[in-house]
Protein backbone atom coordinates (compact mmCIF):
# COMPACT_ATOMS: atom_id res chain seq x y z
CA UNK A 1 0.00 0.00 0.00
CA UNK A 2 1.05 3.69 -1.11
CA UNK A 3 0.49 6.33 1.90
CA UNK A 4 1.28 9.83 1.81
CA UNK A 5 2.72 10.86 5.46
CA UNK A 6 2.58 14.38 6.77
CA UNK A 7 5.22 14.39 9.66
CA UNK A 8 6.07 17.28 12.19
CA UNK A 9 9.55 17.72 11.93
CA UNK A 10 11.36 20.12 14.47
CA UNK A 11 14.92 20.16 16.38
CA UNK A 12 14.17 21.56 19.82
CA UNK A 13 11.69 22.98 22.20
CA UNK A 14 12.04 26.42 20.67
CA UNK A 15 12.57 25.93 17.59
CA UNK A 16 10.12 26.57 15.08
CA UNK A 17 8.63 22.91 13.66
CA UNK A 18 6.99 22.31 10.22
CA UNK A 19 5.57 19.55 8.49
CA UNK A 20 6.82 17.38 5.64
CA UNK A 21 5.42 14.87 3.43
CA UNK A 22 6.82 11.68 2.43
CA UNK A 23 5.64 8.85 0.79
CA UNK A 24 6.16 5.13 1.46
CA UNK A 25 4.84 1.67 0.34
CA UNK A 26 4.02 0.17 3.57
CA UNK A 27 2.43 -3.51 4.12
CA UNK A 28 -0.95 -3.85 5.43
CA UNK A 29 0.21 -6.68 8.16
CA UNK A 30 3.20 -4.13 9.17
CA UNK A 31 2.80 -2.29 12.37
CA UNK A 32 2.83 1.67 12.17
CA UNK A 33 6.15 1.63 14.31
CA UNK A 34 7.33 -0.90 11.54
CA UNK A 35 6.15 1.58 8.85
CA UNK A 36 8.15 4.44 10.15
CA UNK A 37 11.31 2.29 10.54
CA UNK A 38 10.78 1.79 6.17
CA UNK A 39 10.41 5.65 6.02
CA UNK A 40 13.70 5.90 7.66
CA UNK A 41 15.63 3.70 6.57
CA UNK A 42 14.54 5.07 3.12
CA UNK A 43 15.57 8.35 4.41
CA UNK A 44 18.87 7.25 5.66
CA UNK A 45 19.73 5.77 2.44
CA UNK A 46 19.01 9.21 0.68
CA UNK A 47 21.58 10.33 3.66
CA UNK A 48 18.43 12.48 5.32
CA UNK A 49 18.30 12.30 9.01
CA UNK A 50 15.83 10.22 10.07
CA UNK A 51 12.37 11.33 11.76
CA UNK A 52 12.99 11.06 15.63
CA UNK A 53 10.58 9.02 17.29
CA UNK A 54 10.51 7.28 20.83
CA UNK A 55 9.92 3.48 20.98
CA UNK A 56 11.19 0.68 23.27
CA UNK A 57 9.25 -2.57 23.87
CA UNK A 58 6.40 -2.48 20.90
CA UNK A 59 4.03 -4.60 22.97
CA UNK A 60 1.97 -1.54 24.59
CA UNK A 61 3.33 -1.84 27.77
CA UNK A 62 6.08 1.23 27.82
CA UNK A 63 4.59 3.96 26.66
CA UNK A 64 6.90 5.17 24.19
CA UNK A 65 6.02 5.00 20.83
CA UNK A 66 4.02 8.12 21.20
CA UNK A 67 2.58 10.07 18.22
CA UNK A 68 -0.98 11.61 17.24
CA UNK A 69 -2.28 9.83 14.02
CA UNK A 70 -4.43 12.05 12.25
CA UNK A 71 -5.61 14.00 14.83
CA UNK A 72 -5.79 11.33 17.97
CA UNK A 73 -2.89 10.08 20.18
CA UNK A 74 -2.20 6.42 19.36
CA UNK A 75 -4.42 6.37 15.86
CA UNK A 76 -8.01 5.75 15.32
CA UNK A 77 -7.92 2.45 17.49
CA UNK A 78 -9.29 2.56 20.92
CA UNK A 79 -7.38 1.16 23.28
CA UNK A 80 -4.02 0.34 21.58
CA UNK A 81 -0.75 1.82 21.66
CA UNK A 82 0.60 2.93 18.32
CA UNK A 83 2.76 -0.10 18.50
CA UNK A 84 0.01 -2.12 18.41
CA UNK A 85 -1.79 -0.13 15.33
CA UNK A 86 -1.72 -1.84 12.31
CA UNK A 87 -1.94 -0.76 8.89
CA UNK A 88 -4.73 -2.82 7.43
CA UNK A 89 -6.94 -0.13 9.36
CA UNK A 90 -5.79 2.85 6.82
CA UNK A 91 -6.21 2.51 2.59
CA UNK A 92 -4.17 2.25 0.22
CA UNK A 93 -3.20 5.95 -0.89
CA UNK A 94 -4.52 7.49 2.41
CA UNK A 95 -2.83 10.70 3.70
CA UNK A 96 -2.22 10.04 7.73
CA UNK A 97 -1.15 13.44 9.82
CA UNK A 98 1.77 12.45 12.38
CA UNK A 99 2.38 15.01 15.20
CA UNK A 100 4.26 14.91 18.74
CA UNK A 101 2.11 15.22 22.01
CA UNK A 102 1.35 18.96 22.32
CA UNK A 103 0.90 20.31 25.55
CA UNK A 104 3.23 22.84 27.27
CA UNK A 105 4.55 20.60 30.15
CA UNK A 106 5.68 18.15 27.36
CA UNK A 107 8.66 20.23 25.15
CA UNK A 108 9.35 18.82 22.58
CA UNK A 109 13.19 17.36 21.86
CA UNK A 110 13.39 16.51 18.22
CA UNK A 111 10.51 16.17 15.43
CA UNK A 112 7.96 13.33 17.68
CA UNK A 113 9.72 12.85 20.45
CA UNK A 114 8.67 14.80 23.70
CA UNK A 115 10.07 15.49 27.37
CA UNK A 116 7.66 13.59 29.81
CA UNK A 117 10.42 14.26 32.45
CA UNK A 118 7.20 16.00 34.28
CA UNK A 119 5.21 13.12 34.58
CA UNK A 120 8.92 11.69 36.75
CA UNK A 121 8.57 14.49 39.29
CA UNK A 122 4.73 13.90 39.68
CA UNK A 123 6.28 10.17 40.82
CA UNK A 124 8.87 11.32 42.97
CA UNK A 125 6.58 13.61 44.74
CA UNK A 126 4.69 11.08 46.13
CA UNK A 127 4.06 8.12 43.75
CA UNK A 128 5.61 5.43 45.98
CA UNK A 129 5.37 3.32 48.78
CA UNK A 130 7.90 4.19 51.44
CA UNK A 131 7.40 1.25 53.85
CA UNK A 132 10.10 -1.70 53.29
CA UNK A 133 8.25 -4.38 52.44
CA UNK A 134 10.64 -6.77 52.24
CA UNK A 135 10.53 -10.35 50.66
CA UNK A 136 7.16 -10.49 48.55
CA UNK A 137 4.53 -12.37 51.05
CA UNK A 138 2.06 -14.81 50.18
CA UNK A 139 -0.63 -13.75 48.16
CA UNK A 140 -3.14 -14.43 49.97
CA UNK A 141 -1.83 -13.08 53.84
CA UNK A 142 -3.06 -9.76 53.14
CA UNK A 143 -7.11 -10.06 52.51
CA UNK A 144 -8.10 -7.71 49.61
CA UNK A 145 -11.87 -7.44 48.33
CA UNK A 146 -11.88 -9.20 44.66
CA UNK A 147 -13.66 -5.36 43.19
CA UNK A 148 -10.77 -3.26 44.74
CA UNK A 149 -8.07 -5.12 43.44
CA UNK A 150 -9.88 -5.39 40.24
CA UNK A 151 -10.04 -1.22 40.65
CA UNK A 152 -6.79 -0.91 42.29
CA UNK A 153 -5.25 -3.00 38.50
CA UNK A 154 -7.21 -1.24 36.34
CA UNK A 155 -6.05 1.69 37.81
CA UNK A 156 -2.27 0.15 38.20
CA UNK A 157 -2.49 -0.26 33.55
CA UNK A 158 -1.28 3.73 33.35
CA UNK A 159 1.84 3.06 31.04
CA UNK A 160 2.37 6.94 31.95
CA UNK A 161 2.57 7.36 27.98
CA UNK A 162 0.82 10.89 28.33
CA UNK A 163 -2.06 9.95 25.75
CA UNK A 164 -4.28 11.97 28.47
CA UNK A 165 -2.56 14.96 28.30
CA UNK A 166 -1.94 15.08 25.02
CA UNK A 167 -5.80 14.38 24.31
CA UNK A 168 -7.06 16.98 26.55
CA UNK A 169 -7.44 20.72 25.69
CA UNK A 170 -6.05 21.30 28.25
CA UNK A 171 -3.32 20.10 28.76
CA UNK A 172 -4.14 18.28 31.94
CA UNK A 173 -2.67 15.78 33.44
CA UNK A 174 -5.45 14.54 35.85
CA UNK A 175 -5.44 10.85 34.62
CA UNK A 176 -2.39 10.14 34.60
CA UNK A 177 -1.81 11.30 38.43
CA UNK A 178 -5.51 10.36 39.27
CA UNK A 179 -4.25 6.60 38.13
CA UNK A 180 -1.33 6.81 39.95
CA UNK A 181 -3.08 7.81 43.05
CA UNK A 182 -6.20 5.29 42.57
CA UNK A 183 -3.75 1.98 42.13
CA UNK A 184 -1.58 2.92 45.49
CA UNK A 185 -4.09 4.00 47.39
CA UNK A 186 -6.51 1.80 46.75
CA UNK A 187 -4.35 -1.06 48.44
CA UNK A 188 -3.44 -1.02 51.90
CA UNK A 189 0.50 -0.97 51.12
CA UNK A 190 -0.63 2.09 50.08
CA UNK A 191 -3.15 3.52 51.63
CA UNK A 192 -1.15 4.40 54.84
CA UNK A 193 0.53 7.15 53.00
CA UNK A 194 -2.76 7.90 50.70
CA UNK A 195 -3.83 11.24 52.27
CA UNK A 196 -0.29 12.84 51.77
CA UNK A 197 0.74 11.30 48.46
CA UNK A 198 -2.28 13.00 47.06
CA UNK A 199 -1.39 16.69 48.47
CA UNK A 200 2.29 16.10 47.22
CA UNK A 201 1.19 14.99 43.87
CA UNK A 202 -1.64 17.19 42.97
CA UNK A 203 0.99 20.09 44.30
CA UNK A 204 3.29 18.96 41.75
CA UNK A 205 0.95 18.58 38.99
CA UNK A 206 0.02 22.17 39.39
CA UNK A 207 3.38 22.96 39.56
CA UNK A 208 4.28 21.59 36.27
CA UNK A 209 2.09 23.70 34.87
CA UNK A 210 -0.31 21.33 33.31
CA UNK A 211 -4.07 22.73 32.41
CA UNK A 212 -7.39 21.70 34.94
CA UNK A 213 -10.02 19.18 33.85
CA UNK A 214 -13.08 20.49 32.30
CA UNK A 215 -14.30 17.10 32.06
CA UNK A 216 -14.38 16.59 28.60
CA UNK A 217 -13.80 12.76 29.07
CA UNK A 218 -11.31 13.30 26.01
CA UNK A 219 -8.16 11.65 27.93
CA UNK A 220 -10.45 8.70 28.28
CA UNK A 221 -11.45 8.10 25.02
CA UNK A 222 -7.75 8.00 23.68
CA UNK A 223 -6.10 6.59 26.79
CA UNK A 224 -4.85 3.33 25.26
CA UNK A 225 -5.24 1.32 28.79
CA UNK A 226 -8.70 2.64 28.32
CA UNK A 227 -8.82 4.19 32.04
CA UNK A 228 -11.92 5.36 33.42
CA UNK A 229 -12.44 9.40 34.46
CA UNK A 230 -13.86 7.65 37.78
CA UNK A 231 -9.91 7.66 38.99
CA UNK A 232 -10.32 11.82 38.76
CA UNK A 233 -13.32 12.18 40.83
CA UNK A 234 -11.86 9.94 43.02
CA UNK A 235 -8.57 11.67 43.18
CA UNK A 236 -10.98 15.20 43.49
CA UNK A 237 -12.18 13.57 46.61
CA UNK A 238 -9.48 12.27 48.27
CA UNK A 239 -7.54 16.11 47.42
CA UNK A 240 -10.19 17.84 48.95
CA UNK A 241 -10.55 15.15 52.22
CA UNK A 242 -7.38 15.52 52.35
CA UNK A 243 -6.76 19.48 52.10
CA UNK A 244 -9.90 19.98 54.57
CA UNK A 245 -10.16 16.95 56.87
CA UNK A 246 -6.41 15.73 57.43
CA UNK A 247 -3.77 17.83 60.16
CA UNK A 248 -1.24 18.15 57.24
CA UNK B 1 -4.63 30.87 56.01
CA UNK B 2 -2.15 30.26 53.41
CA UNK B 3 -3.13 26.64 53.05
CA UNK B 4 -6.78 27.62 52.34
CA UNK B 5 -5.64 30.46 49.54
CA UNK B 6 -3.21 27.67 48.60
CA UNK B 7 -5.74 25.27 48.54
CA UNK B 8 -8.64 27.45 46.88
CA UNK B 9 -5.89 28.37 44.07
CA UNK B 10 -4.86 24.49 43.16
CA UNK B 11 -6.29 23.48 39.68
CA UNK B 12 -8.31 20.92 41.87
CA UNK B 13 -9.37 24.22 44.03
CA UNK B 14 -10.73 26.43 41.09
CA UNK B 15 -12.76 23.55 39.52
CA UNK B 16 -14.79 23.28 43.02
CA UNK B 17 -15.27 27.08 42.43
CA UNK B 18 -16.67 26.69 39.44
CA UNK B 19 -18.81 23.88 40.44
CA UNK B 20 -20.17 24.98 43.59
CA UNK B 21 -20.72 28.42 42.13
CA UNK B 22 -22.21 26.58 38.77
CA UNK B 23 -24.49 24.58 41.22
CA UNK B 24 -25.48 27.88 42.74
CA UNK B 25 -26.82 29.25 39.88
CA UNK B 26 -28.45 25.77 38.96
CA UNK B 27 -30.81 26.16 41.55
CA UNK B 28 -30.83 29.59 40.99
CA UNK B 29 -32.50 28.98 37.53
CA UNK B 30 -35.61 26.72 38.99
CA UNK B 31 -36.49 29.59 41.36
CA UNK B 32 -36.05 31.93 38.75
CA UNK B 33 -38.62 30.39 36.11
CA UNK B 34 -41.02 29.20 39.16
CA UNK B 35 -41.62 32.91 39.40
CA UNK B 36 -41.56 33.97 35.97
CA UNK B 37 -43.98 31.48 34.88
CA UNK B 38 -46.45 33.77 36.43
CA UNK B 39 -45.85 35.87 33.58
CA UNK B 40 -47.99 33.40 31.47
CA UNK B 41 -50.79 34.26 33.70
CA UNK B 42 -53.71 36.03 32.37
CA UNK B 43 -54.17 38.77 34.81
CA UNK B 44 -53.29 41.89 33.55
CA UNK B 45 -49.97 41.29 35.65
CA UNK B 46 -51.04 41.17 39.14
CA UNK B 47 -49.56 37.67 40.25
CA UNK B 48 -46.46 38.65 38.61
CA UNK B 49 -46.58 42.62 39.76
CA UNK B 50 -46.97 41.94 43.32
CA UNK B 51 -44.19 38.73 43.39
CA UNK B 52 -41.84 40.79 41.77
CA UNK B 53 -42.14 43.20 44.85
CA UNK B 54 -42.11 40.72 47.19
CA UNK B 55 -39.02 39.67 45.29
CA UNK B 56 -37.42 43.07 45.38
CA UNK B 57 -38.58 44.17 49.43
CA UNK B 58 -38.47 41.19 51.04
CA UNK B 59 -35.09 41.27 53.07
CA UNK B 60 -33.75 37.25 52.85
CA UNK B 61 -34.73 37.36 49.16
CA UNK B 62 -32.64 40.86 49.24
CA UNK B 63 -29.68 39.55 51.25
CA UNK B 64 -29.77 35.79 48.82
CA UNK B 65 -29.53 38.17 45.21
CA UNK B 66 -26.60 39.68 47.11
CA UNK B 67 -25.01 36.21 46.89
CA UNK B 68 -26.77 35.71 43.74
CA UNK B 69 -24.54 38.67 41.96
CA UNK B 70 -21.38 37.64 43.92
CA UNK B 71 -21.57 34.25 42.49
CA UNK B 72 -22.20 35.07 38.93
CA UNK B 73 -19.01 37.40 39.06
CA UNK B 74 -17.39 34.56 40.86
CA UNK B 75 -17.87 32.25 38.30
CA UNK B 76 -17.32 34.41 35.67
CA UNK B 77 -13.87 35.50 36.97
CA UNK B 78 -12.88 31.95 37.89
CA UNK B 79 -13.90 30.56 34.79
CA UNK B 80 -12.01 33.28 32.46
CA UNK B 81 -8.98 32.43 34.67
CA UNK B 82 -9.08 28.65 34.41
CA UNK B 83 -10.24 29.10 30.44
CA UNK B 84 -6.32 31.42 30.16
CA UNK B 85 -4.75 28.99 32.35
CA UNK B 86 -6.14 25.95 30.27
CA UNK B 87 -5.33 27.54 26.58
CA UNK B 88 -1.69 28.44 28.00
CA UNK B 89 -0.99 24.57 29.20
CA UNK B 90 -2.30 23.63 26.12
CA UNK B 91 -0.03 25.80 24.08
CA UNK B 92 0.20 25.03 20.21
CA UNK B 93 -2.91 22.99 18.60
CA UNK B 94 -2.99 19.73 16.16
CA UNK B 95 -3.52 20.07 12.50
CA UNK B 96 -6.23 17.93 12.40
CA UNK B 97 -8.40 18.38 14.66
CA UNK B 98 -9.81 15.10 16.25
CA UNK B 99 -13.13 13.25 16.43
CA UNK B 100 -13.01 11.08 19.04
CA UNK B 101 -16.40 10.58 21.39
CA UNK B 102 -15.43 13.46 23.69
CA UNK B 103 -18.44 16.33 24.77
CA UNK B 104 -18.84 18.98 21.88
CA UNK B 105 -20.09 21.29 24.56
CA UNK B 106 -17.58 20.16 27.09
CA UNK B 107 -14.72 21.73 25.26
CA UNK B 108 -16.51 25.65 24.15
CA UNK B 109 -17.42 26.10 28.02
CA UNK B 110 -15.79 29.41 27.97
CA UNK B 111 -17.41 30.48 24.85
CA UNK B 112 -21.18 29.39 25.85
CA UNK B 113 -20.03 31.36 29.04
CA UNK B 114 -18.93 34.76 27.76
CA UNK B 115 -22.37 34.64 25.40
CA UNK B 116 -24.25 34.01 28.65
CA UNK B 117 -22.84 36.80 30.44
CA UNK B 118 -23.87 38.89 27.07
CA UNK B 119 -27.19 37.76 26.99
CA UNK B 120 -27.50 38.31 30.95
CA UNK B 121 -25.99 42.03 30.34
CA UNK B 122 -29.17 42.62 28.04
CA UNK B 123 -31.44 40.71 29.82
CA UNK B 124 -30.57 42.63 33.07
CA UNK B 125 -30.66 45.84 31.80
CA UNK B 126 -33.81 45.65 30.22
CA UNK B 127 -35.44 44.77 33.60
CA UNK B 128 -33.42 44.62 36.52
CA UNK B 129 -31.77 47.88 35.60
CA UNK B 130 -35.00 49.52 34.86
CA UNK B 131 -36.55 48.37 37.87
CA UNK B 132 -34.48 49.61 40.49
CA UNK B 133 -32.86 52.40 39.18
CA UNK B 134 -35.16 54.10 36.74
CA UNK B 135 -38.62 55.80 36.81
CA UNK B 136 -39.78 54.23 33.59
CA UNK B 137 -41.90 52.15 35.00
CA UNK B 138 -45.82 52.43 35.95
CA UNK B 139 -47.38 52.31 38.96
CA UNK B 140 -50.49 49.91 39.19
CA UNK B 141 -52.68 48.94 41.85
CA UNK B 142 -54.76 45.87 42.42
CA UNK B 143 -58.00 44.80 44.73
CA UNK B 144 -56.56 43.60 47.93
CA UNK B 145 -53.58 44.73 47.67
CA UNK B 146 -53.44 48.25 49.77
CA UNK B 147 -50.09 49.80 48.03
CA UNK B 148 -49.13 50.47 44.80
CA UNK B 149 -46.40 48.16 43.00
CA UNK B 150 -44.24 48.72 40.02
CA UNK B 151 -45.60 47.10 36.42
CA UNK B 152 -42.82 45.52 35.55
CA UNK B 153 -45.18 43.12 33.73
CA UNK B 154 -45.98 45.81 31.08
CA UNK B 155 -42.39 46.35 30.73
CA UNK B 156 -41.83 43.03 29.90
CA UNK B 157 -44.83 42.43 27.38
CA UNK B 158 -43.80 45.23 25.33
CA UNK B 159 -40.05 44.37 25.35
CA UNK B 160 -41.06 41.09 23.84
CA UNK B 161 -42.88 42.58 21.01
CA UNK B 162 -39.73 43.67 19.27
CA UNK B 163 -39.22 40.47 17.57
CA UNK B 164 -35.21 41.24 17.95
CA UNK B 165 -34.93 40.95 21.35
CA UNK B 166 -37.58 37.51 21.34
CA UNK B 167 -34.37 36.51 18.64
CA UNK B 168 -32.24 37.26 21.21
CA UNK B 169 -33.44 35.49 24.05
CA UNK B 170 -34.27 32.30 21.97
CA UNK B 171 -30.36 32.28 20.86
CA UNK B 172 -29.91 33.15 25.10
CA UNK B 173 -31.43 30.27 26.05
CA UNK B 174 -29.96 27.81 23.26
CA UNK B 175 -26.77 28.65 24.59
CA UNK B 176 -27.79 28.50 27.94
CA UNK B 177 -29.13 24.66 27.03
CA UNK B 178 -25.72 23.96 25.84
CA UNK B 179 -24.27 25.19 28.72
CA UNK B 180 -25.76 23.11 31.01
CA UNK B 181 -25.61 19.72 28.70
CA UNK B 182 -22.11 19.60 29.98
CA UNK B 183 -22.04 21.82 33.40
CA UNK B 184 -24.64 19.89 35.40
CA UNK B 185 -23.00 16.43 35.60
CA UNK B 186 -19.71 18.02 35.51
CA UNK B 187 -20.33 20.19 38.29
CA UNK B 188 -20.53 16.53 40.35
CA UNK B 189 -17.58 14.93 38.33
CA UNK B 190 -15.05 17.78 39.79
CA UNK B 191 -16.87 17.49 43.59
CA UNK B 192 -15.48 14.03 43.79
CA UNK B 193 -19.76 12.71 42.66
CA UNK B 194 -19.05 9.72 40.64
CA UNK B 195 -20.82 6.31 41.10
CA UNK B 196 -21.69 3.47 39.32
CA UNK B 197 -25.62 3.57 40.56
CA UNK B 198 -26.07 7.51 40.88
CA UNK B 199 -24.31 9.07 38.09
CA UNK B 200 -26.21 7.66 34.95
CA UNK B 201 -29.38 9.59 36.64
CA UNK B 202 -27.21 12.31 37.40
CA UNK B 203 -26.27 12.70 33.71
CA UNK B 204 -30.11 11.82 32.75
CA UNK B 205 -31.09 14.77 35.00
CA UNK B 206 -28.83 17.06 33.81
CA UNK B 207 -29.72 16.09 30.53
CA UNK B 208 -33.62 16.79 30.91
CA UNK B 209 -32.72 20.02 33.10
CA UNK B 210 -30.81 21.68 29.92
CA UNK B 211 -33.64 20.93 27.69
CA UNK B 212 -36.75 21.79 30.04
CA UNK B 213 -35.67 25.35 32.00
CA UNK B 214 -34.45 26.66 28.75
CA UNK B 215 -37.61 25.70 27.21
CA UNK B 216 -39.58 26.89 29.95
CA UNK B 217 -37.69 29.96 29.63
CA UNK B 218 -38.48 30.58 25.78
CA UNK B 219 -41.96 30.13 26.18
CA UNK B 220 -42.27 33.71 28.16
CA UNK B 221 -41.03 35.65 25.04
CA UNK B 222 -42.51 33.36 22.79
CA UNK B 223 -46.11 33.65 24.24
CA UNK B 224 -45.64 37.41 24.81
CA UNK B 225 -45.02 38.17 21.45
CA UNK B 226 -47.74 35.32 19.22
CA UNK B 227 -50.40 36.88 21.83
CA UNK B 228 -49.98 40.18 20.07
Amino acid sequence: MKLTLKVWRQNGANEPGRFETHQVEADEHMSFLEMMDVLNEGLLAEKKTPIAFEHDCREGICGSCNMVINGRPHGPNSGTTTCQLHMRYFKDGETITIEPWRAKSFPIIKDLVVDRTSFDRIIQAGGYISVNTGQAQDGNSIAIEKDLAGQAFDAATCIGCGACVAACPNGSAMLFTAAKIAHLGLLPQGEVEHKTRVQSMVNQMDEEGFGACSNTAACEADCPKEISITNIAMMNRAYMGSVLGSQK
Amino acid sequence: MSWFLKFLTSSIGQKLIMSLTGLFLITFLVVHLAGNLQLLANDQGESFNTYAYFMTNNPFIKTTSYGLYFFILLHTIQGIALAIKNRGAKGSKYAVSSNAKTSSSGTKMALLGTLILAFLCIHMGDFWFKMKFTDTLAMVSYDGVDMQVKDLYSRVSLAFSNPILVVVYVIGQIVLAMHLWHGFQSAFQTLGLNHRKYTPAIHFLGKAYAILIPLGFVIIPLAHFFSK
